[in-house]
């Protein structure tokens, strides 16, 4: 059986233990690395990691991201979307069809 | 565009046409593929994109009950409400075969008694933008799985796209036509080749011929005499 995992701030991420997740808070970079290897090697299928730790953690994402699991997914924090996680939608789009077609340049 | 650098002879000619052969099939079935992911891709991505934005509002709905909630309780307490859920998510992970990519599907099923109640807290000590988040939250969940399976899903796709793609391209426009301008290098040289061996002939049995005339000739002479 698969876990889901949520890597963030304290405040961001504490209500999603109410509806089962498992939370890492995390105040920092490191501490936000420690947290994905952890859960990366425990079983956890989905790890939503809030776009504030997403953008400084790339690196260590990029590890995962052809792999099958886990699926690293960036959600916004309670600062709000800095816009990564449609970037990272756009960038797949520029991948594979290699021009940007379905969000019209922006 | 450079030839391969191959011996002109007939033995390599017949392997470098079944390899055209070869590639050529190749290059039609990556087509095909290329095709036929970049449709499933374009609709999965059009899909992706409006799941986002729905979570990222939804998202925001919660995070705005959140902090009503935190500015009208203490911390200690917040904490201390949501310490033990009620409700655990089990997830399950399949696999789908798309184009060859094996792509994980995600089932999921939440275990808590009652559906509807899901607050791991009595409501005493607790304000009600709490419940309204946690409500909110449970509400977004289900859409944010769709989310990991339908992101996961277009980054995959996405990668095998890129990698049919160029496969496709190095076989259009530089595996294919340096093995036709090879086999035409080839043949070519084997036509030269022919041609310089018939013109030989020919000039061996000129020489030959005249020979036996002169020969000829030289023996009516000395019959005459």
């Amino acid at each position: 059986m698969y876990k889901i995992g949520v890597i963030g701030d304290r405040e961001s991420i504490l209500g999603f233990k109410a509806v089962g997740l498992t939370v890492f808070p995390c105040d920092n970079r490191d501490e936000a690395a420690n947290a994905l290897t952890e859960a990366a090697q425990n079983d956890y299928a989905i790890i939503y990691v809030t776009e504030q730790l997403y953008k400084d953690l790339t690196l260590e994402i990029s590890q995962y991201a052809d792999s099958r699991l886990p699926a690293i997914i960036p959600v916004p924090s309670k600062d709000g979307s800095l816009g990564i996680g449609m970037e990272s939608v756009r960038k797949s789009v520029e991948r594979a069809v290699g021009a940007d077609i379905l969000f019209g340049g922006e | 565009m450079e030839r391969l650098n191959v011996n002109p002879t007939r033995m390599m000619l017949t392997t470098l046409k079944k390899r055209l052969v070869t590639a050529r099939r190749g290059h039609k079935l990556m087509k095909d593929k290329r095709d036929q992911l970049m449709k499933g891709f374009l609709e999965l991505a059009r899909e992706n994109k409006r799941l986002r934005e729905d979570v990222e509002r939804e998202l925001a709905k919660v995070y705005e009950s959140f902090s009503v909630a935190s500015a009208v309780m203490s911390r200690e307490v917040m904490e201390e409400a949501l310490m033990f859920p009620k409700q655990g998510v089990e997830l399950s992970v399949g696999s789908k075969n798309v184009m060859s990519v094996d792509v994980p599907v995600f089932d999921y099923r939440t275990t808590a008694e009652d559906a509807a109640d899901i607050y791991p807290y009595g409501f005493a000590g607790t304000s009600g933008e709490l419940d309204a988040a946690i409500y909110g939250l449970a509400g977004a969940l289900p859409l944010m799985l769709e989310l990991a399976a339908k992101e996961k899903e277009a980054a995959m796709l996405a990668a095998e796209l890129e990698k049919t793609r160029r496969r496709v391209n190095a076989l259009e426009y530089v595996k294919i036509p340096q093995l036709e301008m090879t086999i035409r290098y080839i043949m070519m040289k084997l036509d030269e080749n022919e041609r310089g061996n018939q013109t030989r002939l020919m000039k061996v049995k000129d020489m030959i011929l005249k020979e036996a005339i002169e020969e000829k000739r030289e023996q009516d002479e000395k019959a005459c005499v």
